[in-house]
């Protein structure tokens, strides 16, 4: 559809573009990416028509864009720039029907009623049919954009270039022109080629992308080969991190600010920080937000919180929406829920086990309740009827020092183990089977980092990290199960 | 519904074709009419009819006032119905180029050349062999044209897209420059002092029918080439770049705009000196009351910037009667708050 060969050029007596060479083929949504002053804009417009180049050759369905004249570009291509100015008041109506311009022949063109459909049908796709007899410039940003797409649509192009076009949008407004430009690209073969300047937006919704780097092209492939880390913080100068989206298979960068990443005074989470503000729970609370991996009630996956609460209900608690009722439950005790792990447990919450571990360089605060009335084999678990009752063993984990994602996984395999052996030698039974038990059937665990001070990349068993953890959570629930058991006992 | 408001829309640009053109006769029966011996209109319809279609009238007309209509009256009605029709439109156009609604044809330096020219045969007593009284407008048209083309040239080199921005602001400064030359002019002068600061004000009398000749042809090609590029103008408003992007041939189209406005204010200039205002606010009222599409605004501002210049010119000379009144002080007087009252309205209420 549209190839660029060698293109070379930019104002006078300076070449901002730089021997750029790419494909698009029919149907892309194909993103232009590049930090500010990277030559986007003078591409785009070299491009279009706009400005004239030096060297190399433009290509639209394989004929030179100079030899196409005025209005037989605009009948194949549309482009939506950054700014449009809009002096006077038109109405809605009247600025689409500028679309037409290079249909329309002769001096005093008669508007035909295939023009007219035309303009409806764009006002209508692009949902401006509402505003037609308005003044445009009585209308937000997001509509007046809205409006001036639908005259790019006007021009019925087999090409659109925009120009950042979710710039000065809503959120709202940059999901739907971006869907809405999509829809075009898979039902209708529009061809369309855009500049981002919000990466994920572009790793979202484009097909290819185009990364320019003073000029020249540094990469053109697929979004996930596009956006590695290395490569945008080389090309962007700054401090960013990717993370997959959580929904759609589409990596996302996220900035790191410099102030966070200063001031990183280790903190030591210890028993000092629990509060006691009721009796049918214990809470944390830490000075700092906490990096989390969790399968609490709230707040579970991984995250940052600040509090965590372990919540005693009774043995017989039965909720059509505990979660909800968590909620409602923290946020009666003062608790803000987006800040919190919540546990639940059937355990008495004064036959709680807490133990500090000082290693070289870490620490490590460990804190379970047990209670091993439901015990279950996990080998043998398909002999129990699936009913959620409240956790029974909850182990959190509080890491003085900064840990991979890797680490993170690897301490709940290592605290997972010391349970089990825990479990073990205390001989715990599993009622049905009658083999020895590996935990509960709802057994909760936390692991949360400061994220500051010592690098723990691996928590493996005989790493430092895995360690303590073993030695910390196997003492902690062997400790919980016998005052539970004694409990029981008298 | 579709239909339905595509016909209230076309009668809408009906009414205000007719509104419009009721203002132009209107403003030219009063013109001719009003004076220091007053014509009634019913024998001004029967003169002109008999002179244009050639017919002998039985009733007896007083043949004093078919000389008055035919020889004073009508020339200096149809002349600054001329001059009110081409700043206008030369007005319009420049507006819609230049996107700014406050533009002016005056902002790109165009009458000012026009008015060095006269300024010059003026001062040195220039005459140009055959042309004889036509020296003097021969001479605007030719520095109007010289100006315009110095003007985009020098726009041109500061950058070679020759945006609009840069276009205004050369036009700007070769203002200021000839401002000065021909205020330079003015002091060294002596005795012919009066006629060039009369001439500056600007005045349509005195004139007869020799400079509707001159201006006619000048203003018809003027106008058609608006006209014909009513909808580049339109696309143009929107933004140079926009309009390339629709499919104009901005180069080529801008130029015909600039070159069509400055034959028009050029030949203006030239048989009636300097009026301001009126290009400034004729095209600006017209947008407000009928919008900003300039397929029609081109003509309805021909119309009103007729019949406004032809009313100015009936003020300027029944004001202060037997003495006369520079009418470039008319329309600034009328103009300036007229512009003002359409700036307040149009916060209130817009048309939809």
């Amino acid at each position: 559809m549209l190839s660029v060969q060698h293109l070379t050029g930019g104002y006078v007596g300076d070449s901002v573009v730089k021997d750029v060479s790419f494909e698009v083929d029919k149907g892309l949504l194909f993103g232009i990416l590049g930090p500010n002053g990277s030559g986007k804009t003078t591409l785009l417009k070299m491009l279009s028509g706009l400005l004239p180049f030096t060297n190399g050759e433009v290509l639209l369905n394989k004929k030179s864009i100079k030899e196409y004249s005025s209005k037989e570009l605009a009948k194949m291509m549309a482009v939506l720039p950054q700014h449009s100015v809009q002096s006077f008041s038109y109405t809605v109506q009247e600025t689409v029907a500028l679309g037409r311009y290079a249909h329309q022949k002769g001096w005093f063109q008669n508007w035909s009623e295939a023009d007219e459909q035309i303009v409806q049908r764009v006002m209508e796709q692009t949902g401006v049919i509402q505003f037609k007899n308005h003044d445009i410039q009585e209308l937000s940003g997001g509509e007046r954009q809205r409006v001036f797409l639908a005259q790019a649509l006007a021009q019925e192009p087999k090409i659109l270039l925009l120009d950042e076009p979710t710039n000065h949008l809503d959120l709202s407004y940059q999901k739907d022109l971006l869907d809405l430009l999509k829809g075009w690209t898979t039902d209708r073969s529009l061809t369309v080629v855009s500049i981002f300047h919000d990466l994920n937006l572009a790793s979202l919704y484009c097909d290819r992308l185009l990364l320019l780097e003073n000029g020249k092209v540094n990469i053109n492939d697929v979004p996930n080969e596009v956006l590695q880390e290395e490569r945008i913080r080389s090309v962007y100068q700054t401090k960013i991190q990717k993370q997959p989206h959580p929904k759609v298979p589409a990596p996302q960068m996220v900035m790191l600010p410099e102030s966070l990443s200063m001031d990183k005074q280790p903190i030591i989470i210890d028993q000092s920080f629990f509060i006691r503000s009721a009796d049918d729970h214990i809470a944390l609370r830490s000075p700092i937000p906490l990096r989390t991996m969790s399968s609490g009630v709230v707040g579970s996956g991984t995250g940052w919180h600040q509090v965590f609460v372990n919540r005693h209900v009774s043995k017989d608690y039965n909720c059509s929406n505990h979660r909800k009722e968590m909620i409602d439950y923290l946020k009666a005790h003062g608790f803000e829920p987006g800040e919190t792990v919540g546990m639940m447990t059937a355990v008495m919450l004064e036959d709680v086990s807490h133990q500090l571990i000082n290693a070289e360089d870490f620490s490590i605060f460990i804190v379970v309740t047990a209670g091993v009335g439901n015990a279950v084999d996990a080998a043998r678990s398909e002999m129990h009827s699936f009913q959620i009752t409240p956790g029974t063993i909850n182990t959190w984990m509080f890491v003085s020092g900064e840990l991979t994602e890797e680490a993170f996984i690897q301490s709940i395999m290592t605290a997972t183990e010391a349970k089990v052996k825990a479990m073990e030698d205390l001989k715990v039974q599993d009622a049905v089977t009658g083999t020895i038990a590996t935990g509960t059937s709802t057994d909760s665990i936390l692991i949360a980092a400061t994220q500051r001070g010592a690098q723990l990349e691996f928590a493996g068993t005989i790493t430092p990290l895995g360690r303590t953890i073993g030695k910390g959570v196997y003492s902690c629930t062997v400790e919980a199960i016998k005052k539970s058991r004694q409990r029981i006992r008298t | 519904m579709q239909k339905l408001f595509i016909q209230t829309n076309l009668n809408n640009k009906v009414v205000a074709y007719i509104t419009a053109s009721l203002f132009l006769v209107i403003a030219m029966l009063l013109g001719i009419s009003i004076g220091t011996v007053s014509v009634p209109v019913l024998d001004i319809i029967k003169i002109i009819g008999a002179k244009i279609f050639r017919i002998s009238i039985n009733e007896t007309i007083d043949p004093m006032y078919t000389n008055i209509v035919l020889n004073i009256r009508l020339p200096r009605v149809v002349l600054a119905g001329l001059v009110g029709a081409s700043l206008a439109i030369a007005g319009a156009a420049f507006q819609g180029l230049l996107r700014n609604p406050l533009a002016d044809p005056y902002t790109l330096g165009v009458s000012s050349g026009a008015s060095v020219g006269a300024v010059l045969t003026l001062f040195f007593g220039i005459s140009i062999p055959f042309a004889g009284l036509f020296t003097l407008p021969l001479m605007s048209i030719l520095f109007s044209f010289i100006t315009i083309f110095i003007v985009l040239m020098f726009a041109r080199k500061v950058e070679r897209t020759m945006k609009v921005e840069t276009i205004i602001l050369t036009g700007i400064i070769f203002s200021s420059f000839l401002g000065s030359l021909i205020s330079l002019m003015i002091s060294l002068t002596g005795e012919e002092l009066r006629q060039i600061i009369g001439w500056l004000l600007g005045s349509v009398s005195m004139r007869g029918w020799a400079y509707i000749n001159i201006i006619l042809p000048f203003f018809i090609l003027g106008s058609l080439l608006l006209l014909v590029n009513s909808r580049e103008l339109n696309a143009m408003s929107f933004g140079e770049e926009k309009a390339q992007y629709m499919g104009v041939n901005v180069q080529k189209r801008k130029m015909m705009v600039l070159i069509a406005g400055s034959i028009l204010t050029g030949a203006a200039v030239a048989v009636s000196g300097t009026i301001g205002f009126v290009g400034l606010v004729i095209p600006h009222l017209a947008r407000l009351l009928w919008g900003p599409d300039h397929k029609h605004l081109l003509p309805l501002s021909i119309l009103v910037g007729a019949g406004f210049l032809i009313l100015a010119d009936l003020a300027a000379r029944t004001v202060i009667s037997p003495t006369e009144l520079p009418i470039g002080v008319i329309t600034a007087l009328i103009g300036a708050p007229v512009f003002g009252v359409i700036l307040m309205k149009r916060r209130t209420e817009r048309r939809g």
